[in-house]
C-alpha cells in the first residue's frame, strides 16, 4: 500500500450528511472483476445533478473530500473505498464516519479525518478557492489562511498509513517467522511443503 | 512434561501457528490454497497494485468451475466454444490470465482434470490430511472429509494468503458429532448430514469446528465423508473433519499430487498420529443414532428445514420459536407448499445431480442404480447429471453410467458448479421445483424464484423417474 503522510491539494466542498455507500458506488458496479475503474461509477446519483462539485472543472482531480456527518454509512461494500481510490481521493474530512467505511478506507490507504462541524464549515469555504493540507505526521489540517485544525487518529492506524502498511504488509513484516515455520515444516512434513522459500 | 490430550482439530491448529498476538489472534500457516474465478480477480489485482508476488505458487492451485457452462466446451473442429455471458467470460478470462502470470498451476476448462474445486482438490491428492486448506468459497469445509482443516475465506483473505501463505485467525471451539450404529437400507451420507443439520440447526455450529465421529463415519467411504464435511457450513460450522484412517490413505495413495515413496510412509505415520487423543474433550457433543436416520430432504428455504421422506410439510405454528414460525411461513409461501402435505406427493419439474456435495463417482453410481431400466417421468422438464470433474465423468463413462442416464432421459453434462448456484446458464425457472443434490436451498439459489428440495443422489433419481419426491427405498431391489 502507498505510504501517505501528507495530502495536499484542492478539496471537493461536498458537505452532504449521511452519504451512504450506495451513493458512493451504486450496486450495479459491484459485478466488476477489478477495483480499478470504479471511479466512473462514484457518486453517480450526485453527478446526475447539474452543477455538482464532482464535475466542476475547478476541483478536477482533487485528492480531498469535505463531507458531512456519518459519511459512508449503509452497506459494507469495500467497493466504496475502491471507488474513492480510483477517483484519486486520498483523504476525506467529515464530522463523523461509519465504522465499517473508515475501516475499509484505512485498508485502502485513505485517511479519514474527523473534525468538528465548525471546522468543516470553515474548510467548505476555503475549499472553494484554495488548497487544503492534511498533515498526518502532525495530526493537523491547515489552509493558506493560517487555519489550524488539530485532529485525533488512532496511533496504530496512523503508523500504518504513514508507513504504507496494510494487513498484508504487516504480515509480510513477519516474513522471517513464516520462513522459519516453512523450514520447520520442510523437515517435519516434507511431503506437505516440499521446499522452504 | 505431560502433554494435554488434544482433539484432531487442536493438533492441526497447533501445528500451524506461526505467531500469536496478545489478543489471541494467531497467524496460521496455510498449506494448500485453491482458487476459482469468482473470488480471485480482485485479490490478484490487489497484489498487482501493491507490486507483490504470490509467496507459494507451488502450494496454490487454480481451476475454473462456478461460471462454466456445462455444455460442450470445444466444438467438432476442436475449437473452444466462446462463453455467451460477458461477465462470466470476463471472470473466467481473468483467472486464466492471472494464475499463470503469478506462477500458479492452472487447470484449463477443457482439461480432463477440470472440475469443481472441491472435487478436484482431493482427487488430485492436492488436499491432504492434517493440512490447512483454504479457498474463496464457503464449501471448502468439504476437504475435511479426508482429515484436513479446511474452510472458506473472502476475497481480501484470498489476497492475504496469496501474498503471505498465512491467515489471521482465532481458534474455534470444538464440537463432536457422533453417529453410532448402522445406516438403514437406502440411507446415504447426504441423509446423515441433513439429519445432523436438522438436529443442530443452521447456526448450531457457529463458532465451532465439527469433528464427525462414531461407527457411521468410520464405515463411510471417503466420498461419503466429503459429502458430510461439505455441508458443515450449512450447520454454521466453518469447518468439519473426519479423522484420517486406512480408507483415507487408500483413497489418496497414487493420486498425482499425493506424496510418493518414502515420503508416503512418513506421511501416513504422521497422519495416524492426528486422531483425537483418548480423554480429549470437546466443547460440545451431539449424538445421533444411525437407526433414527431415514432418507431425508428439505421442505423450506433453510438447510435446517429437514424431514424424512415419509414425513409431511410441517405446520409453521408447530415451531416453539416465534421467529422460526414466521420464517417457516415465509418459506412455505415461497416454496408453494401447505402444512400437512405429504412430502411424497410433491411434484417436481427439475432434477439436478451434481455440486461439490454430490457429484463424485459414488454419487453417480447411486443415482444410476435407481435410474437403470427406468425412464424419467414425462412432465420432467430437465434432469441434469453434472459430474464433479472430468475424471469422474471419464470413470462414469467407463462404467457405462452415462448410457444408463441417457437411456432414462437424463442429460449428461460437462463438469462444473452448474445448477448449484445458477451462475452459469443452468437455472431452475421461477416458481418451478427441483429435487437437487446440492447444498443450499436458499431463496433464489438455483435461479430467481426457484424452489429447491435438497436430497441425496438416489433420491434425486427417484424423483426423476416418479416425477415427484419419492422414497427411494420403494424403488430399490
Ligand atoms: S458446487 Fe455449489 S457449493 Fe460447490 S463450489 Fe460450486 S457453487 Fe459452491
Amino acid at each position: 500500500m502507498k505510504a501517505v503522510s501528507k495530502v495536499e491539494g484542492r478539496a471537493y466542498p461536498f458537505g452532504l450528511k449521511n452519504v451512504d455507500t450506495d451513493v458512493i458506488i451504486p450496486a450495479p458496479y459491484l459485478k466488476t472483476i477489478s477495483r480499478i475503474g470504479l471511479g466512473r461509477g462514484a457518486f453517480e446519483s450526485v453527478r446526475a445533478q447539474p452543477g455538482n462539485v464532482f464535475d466542476d472543472p475547478e476541483y478536477a482531480g482533487a485528492p480531498i473530500i469535505i463531507a458531512g456527518d456519518n459519511f459512508g454509512c449503509g452497506s459494507s461494500r469495500e467497493h466504496a473505498a475502491w471507488a474513492l481510490n480510483d477517483m484519486g481521493v486520498e483523504a476525506v474530512i467529515a464530522p463523523s464516519f461509519s465504522d465499517i467505511f473508515s475501516g475499509n478506507a484505512f485498508k485502502n490507504g485513505i485517511v479519514t479525518v474527523v473534525l468538528p462541524q465548525e471546522a468543516i464549515d470553515r474548510l467548505m469555504e476555503v475549499a472553494k478557492t484554495d488548497p487544503i493540507n492534511v498533515d498526518l505526521e502532525n495530526k493537523v489540517v491547515t489552509t493558506p489562511y493560517q487555519d489550524r485544525f488539530e485532529f485525533e487518529i488512532d496511533d496504530f492506524r496512523r503508523h500504518c498509513l504513514i508507513n504504507g502498511l496494510d494487513e498484508v504488509g504487516m504480515t509480510l513484516a513477519k516474513a522471517d517467522r513464516i520462513t522459519a515455520h516453512e523450514q520447520k515444516l520442510a523437515q517435519s512434513q516434507p511431503w506437505l511443503v516440499p521446499t522452504a522459500v | 512434561m505431560t502433554t494435554k490430550a488434544r482433539t484432531l482439530y487442536e493438533k492441526i491448529w497447533d501445528a500451524h501457528v506461526v505467531d500469536q498476538r496478545d489478543d489471541g489472534t494467531c497467524l496460521i500457516y496455510i498449506d494448500r490454497h485453491l482458487i476459482h474465478e469468482v473470488t480471485s480477480p480482485q485479490a490478484f489485482e490487489g497484489l498487482r497494485i501493491a507490486g507483490r508476488k504470490v509467496r507459494r505458487p507451488d502450494l496454490t492451485l487454480a481451476v475454473p468451475d462456478h461460471n462454466l457452462p456445462t455444455t460442450p466446451r470445444v466444438d467438432a473442429a476442436g475449437k473452444r466454444v466462446p462463453i455467451a455471458d460477458l461477465e462470466s467470460a470476463a471472470q473466467l478470462a481473468a483467472l486464466e490470465h492471472d494464475a499463470p502470470s503469478f506462477g500458479i498451476k492452472y487447470i484449463d476448462a477443457t482439461a480432463r482434470e477440470q472440475g469443481i474445486v472441491h472435487v478436484v482438490g482431493p482427487e488430485q491428492g492436492f488436499s491432504l490430511p492434517g493440512a490447512t486448506i483454504v479457498c474463496g468459497d464457503s464449501h471448502t469445509a468439504c476437504h475435511g472429509g479426508i482429515g484436513a482443516l479446511a474452510f472458506g475465506i473472502g476475497t481480501s483473505e484470498v489476497e492475504h494468503v496469496l501474498a503471505t501463505q498465512t491467515l489471521l485467525l482465532k481458534q474455534s471451539k470444538t464440537m463432536e458429532v457422533r453417529v453410532e450404529g448402522k445406516l438403514g437400507h437406502g440411507v446415504s451420507p447426504k441423509d446423515v448430514i441433513l439429519a445432523i443439520i436438522g438436529k443442530i440447526g443452521a447456526s448450531g455450529g457457529t463458532g465451532y469446528v465439527i469433528e464427525y465421529t462414531g461407527s457411521v463415519f468410520r464405515d463411510m467411504s471417503i466420498e461419503g465423508r466429503l459429502t458430510v464435511s461439505n455441508m458443515s457450513i450449512e450447520g454454521g460450522a466453518r469447518a468439519g473433519l473426519v479423522a484420517p484412517d486406512d480408507k483415507t490413505f487408500a483413497y489418496l495413495k497414487g493420486r498425482p499430487m499425493a506424496p510418493k515413496g518414502d515420503q508416503w510412509d512418513q506421511a501416513v505415520a504422521y497422519w495416524r498420529s492426528l486422531a483425537t487423543d483418548p480423554g480429549a474433550t470437546y466443547d460440545k457433543v451431539v449424538v445421533l443414532d444411525a437407526a433414527d436416520i431415514a432418507p431425508s430432504l428439505t421442505w423450506g428455504t433453510s438447510p435446517e428445514d429437514v424431514v424424512p421422506i415419509t414425513g409431511v410439510v410441517p405446520d409453521p405454528m408447530s415451531f416453539a420459536d416465534p421467529s422460526k414460525q414466521v420464517a417457516a411461513q415465509k418459506s412455505l409461501d415461497y416454496m408453494g407448499l401447505t402444512p400437512g402435505q405429504r412430502m411424497q406427493d410433491i411434484e417436481v419439474q427439475h432434477v439436478f445431480v451434481g455440486s461439490c456435495t454430490n457429484s463424485r463417482i459414488e454419487d453417480l453410481r447411486a443415482a444410476a442404480a435407481v435410474a437403470k431400466g427406468r425412464k424419467i417421468a414425462p412432465h420432467i422438464k430437465q434432469a441434469l447429471i453434472v459430474p464433479g470433474s472430468g475424471l469422474v465423468k471419464a470413470q462414469a463413462e467407463a462404467e457405462g453410467l452415462d448410457k444408463i442416464f441417457l437411456d432414462a432421459g437424463f442429460e449428461w453434462r460437462e463438469p462444473g458448479c452448474s445448477m448449484c448456484l445458477a451462475m452459469n446458464p443452468d437455472k431452475v425457472p421461477s416458481g418451478e421445483r427441483c429435487a437437487s443434490t446440492s447444498n443450499r436451498n436458499f431463496v433464489g439459489r438455483q435461479g430467481p424464484g426457484a424452489r429447491t428440495h435438497l436430497v441425496s443422489p438416489a433420491m434425486a433419481a427417484a424423483a426423476a423417474v416418479t416425477g415427484h419426491l419419492a422414497d427411494v427405498r420403494e424403488l430399490m431391489a
